[in-house]
C-alpha cells in the first residue's frame, strides 16, 4: 500500500513518519501536488501544526490543495488530517483573518476558549476522548489519553463527530467524513493509544482500498 | 479532563548524561540514549532533554558496542532517540536562532526550549513562533533568589539580569513562546521542594502553561506543587535517575489523591 505523508514545510512529519514505521507502515513523503500525483496514493495522512491560514496557503503555493481534492474528493482516497490536517478540513478559518478551507466538512475553525477566559491556550498536554457515533478508526480507543497541543478547534454540525474532548467545555477532537478522518490531537506522540489509533487507521485504508 | 504532566528533565554535558547541583557541579551518569529508552519504556507524559555544556557537543568518545550504531553528533543523538520516542520530546542547550530550532526539529525534537535567545535575541524568538508555532517554543527561565527578590539568571546561572521571573515570563509569552519552563537554580539538585510562590507569581502572571523545575526530592514534592500551584506541569531530574522505578511510582503516588493525572490503561504492545 502506498501511504503519502504530506510535508508542507512546517511541523514535524518525521515524528508522524516514526509512528508510521512502529506500526508496520511506509510512507512516501510528498511536498506538492505533482509528487503526490506522481505517487498515486492508496491512502493519505497529512501532520500539521502552526497557524491554519499559514497551513492553506503553503498547500495553495505548492498546488497541494488541487491534488488533494483529486484523490480525497473525486477518487475516494482513505485521508487522515492530524491537529491543523484536520482544521484545514473544514470550509472556514478563523486565525490571524478568516480563510477559505478544504470545505469537506461544512464547518469553522474557531478559538478554543473565548478571549478572557481563565483556562490556558494553548491547550497541552493529555486529555481523554469520548468517541461518537461508529468511527471505525477509534475503535476501543473511548477513555484513552491522547496528547493536544492547539488553541483553536474545528466546530461542524454532529454527524461529522467522531470524538469530543473537554476543556472548560466540549469540544471537537476528531472528525469523520466517511473515507476521510481528522484527529486534533497527535497520535504520532500519543504513546500506545496513538499507534493503536494509526494502526487501526492504515488496516482500514487497507481494506477500503480492495 | 486535561490532565497535569510528570516531566522528567534529562541534563547533558559533552554527551554524556549528568546530574546536576546548582547549576554548577555535575556528577556524570552515563550514557543517554540508555536513559532515554527507560523513560520510553515507563511511558513518561513527555520528556525534556537540556543539552548544558558548552563546549562543541560530541560523542565521539562514546563507547562503539552499542546493538546500533554509535551516535556522534547531537543532531545524529535527537534523530536517534526521536525514532523511538513515541511522546512529545523537547530538545534544549545551545539554541542561539531559527535555524538552530530548525535543526532540532528537523531531526525529530517536537518542541525546543529556549533560554539566551529572549534575552540576545528577542526577534529571532517571535520569527520562530511565527514559522514553527508557539507551541513549539518553551521559553526556559532560570532563577534565583537573591536579597532583591527572585531575579531571572543567563549564561547557565552565571550573569544576573535586573528582571524577576514574572517579569521575564511576560516578556517571553509576549514574544510568541507556547510554555514556560521555571527553573530554580538554587533548587537544583537540592530536594527541598519546589519553589512555590515564585512558580504562583508566573503563573499569574501569563495565560500560557507553565512547567515548574527545579527542588523535588520526593514525590510529595510533586503533589505540594500541584496542590498549591496552578503550574500546568512538574518536571524534575536527579529523583528519576537515581531512584528504582521512581517515576511509576510517583504517578501512582498522584493518582491516589488527584484526578488530573494521566494513567495508563492501554496493554503494552506485544
Amino acid at each position: 500500500m502506498k501511504l503519502a505523508l504530506v510535508d508542507y514545510g512546517i511541523g514535524n512529519v518525521m515524528s508522524v513518519a516514526n509512528a508510521l514505521h512502529r506500526v508496520g507502515a511506509d510512507t512516501e513523503v510528498v511536498r506538492d501536488g505533482d509528487a503526490l500525483t506522481a505517487l498515486n496514493p492508496d491512502c493519505i495522512v497529512m501532520p500539521g501544526v502552526g497557524a491554519v491560514g499559514e497551513a492553506l496557503s503553503l498547500l495553495r503555493e505548492r498546488g497541494l490543495d488541487e491534488a488533494l481534492n483529486r484523490f480525497v474528493i473525486d477518487q475516494s482516497v482513505s485521508y487522515l488530517g492530524i491537529c491543523v490536517g484536520m482544521q484545514v478540513m473544514a470550509s472556514v478559518c478563523e486565525e490571524f483573518g478568516e480563510h477559505r478551507g478544504l470545505g469537506w466538512i461544512p464547518g469553522k475553525v474557531t478559538r478554543l476558549v473565548p478571549e478572557g477566559s481563565p483556562l490556558r491556550l494553548p491547550h497541552v498536554g493529555w486529555n481523554t476522548i469520548s468517541v461518537a457515533g461508529e468511527a471505525d478508526f477509534l475503535a476501543g480507543l473511548d477513555g484513552e489519553h491522547f496528547y493536544f497541543v492547539h488553541s483553536y478547534g474545528v466546530e461542524c454540525p454532529g454527524e461529522f463527530v467522531a470524538a469530543r474532548s473537554e476543556y472548560g467545555q466540549p469540544f471537537i477532537a476528531a472528525v469523520q467524513h466517511g473515507h476521510m478522518k481528522g484527529v486534533q490531537f497527535h497520535p504520532e506522540k500519543s504513546s500506545r493509544a496513538g499507534e493503536a489509533l494509526l494502526r487501526g487507521f492504515v488496516e482500514s485504508a487497507a481494506l477500503a482500498r480492495v | 479532563m486535561l490532565k497535569r504532566r510528570l516531566v522528567p528533565v534529562l541534563f547533558l554535558m559533552d554527551g554524556w548524561m549528568v546530574r546536576s547541583q546548582d547549576f554548577s557541579e555535575h556528577q556524570f551518569i552515563g550514557d543517554p540514549v540508555g536513559h532515554v529508552e527507560r523513560m520510553v519504556d515507563w511511558d513518561v507524559d513527555e520528556l525534556i532533554v537540556l543539552d548544558i555544556g558548552k563546549g562543541e557537543m560530541s560523542f565521539e568518545h562514546h563507547r562503539q558496542d552499542y546493538r546500533n550504531k554509535p551516535v556522534r553528533t547531537l543532531l545524529e543523538f535527537i534523530h536517534r532517540i526521536s525514532v523511538e520516542c513515541r511522546i512529545p520530546l523537547t530538545f534544549g542547550g545551545r539554541i542561539r536562532g531559527v535555524e538552530d530550532i530548525r535543526e532540532r526539529i528537523r531531526n525529530g525534537a517536537d518542541k525546543v526550549s529556549i533560554n539566551a535567545m529572549l534575552g540576545g535575541a528577542p526577534d529571532e524568538v517571535s520569527r520562530a513562533a511565527h514559522i514553527f508555532g508557539s507551541q513549539a517554543i518553551v521559553a526556559s527561565i532560570d532563577f534565583r533568589q537573591t536579597d532583591a527578590g527572585a531575579k531571572v539568571f543567563m549564561d547557565h546561572g552565571k550573569k544576573m539580569l535586573d528582571a524577576s521571573p514574572r517579569d521575564w515570563a511576560r516578556r517571553a509569552e509576549d514574544l510568541g513562546a507556547g510554555e514556560i519552563l521555571l527553573n530554580a537554580i538554587d533548587r537544583d539538585g537540592a530536594a527541598r521542594g519546589y519553589d512555590l510562590s515564585v512558580i504562583q507569581d508566573v503563573v499569574d502572571a501569563v495565560a500560557i502553561p507553565v512547567i515548574a523545575c527545579g527542588g523535588a526530592g520526593h514525590q510529595r514534592h510533586f503533589l505540594q506543587c500541584f496542590e498549591e500551584t496552578g503550574a500546568s506541569a512538574v518536571a524534575a531530574g536527579n529523583i528519576f535517575h537515581f531512584t528504582e522505578n521512581a517515576y511509576p511510582r510517583a504517578k501512582k503516588f498522584l493518582t491516589r489523591t488527584r484526578d488530573d493525572i494521566r494513567t495508563f490503561s492501554m496493554p503494552r504492545a506485544a
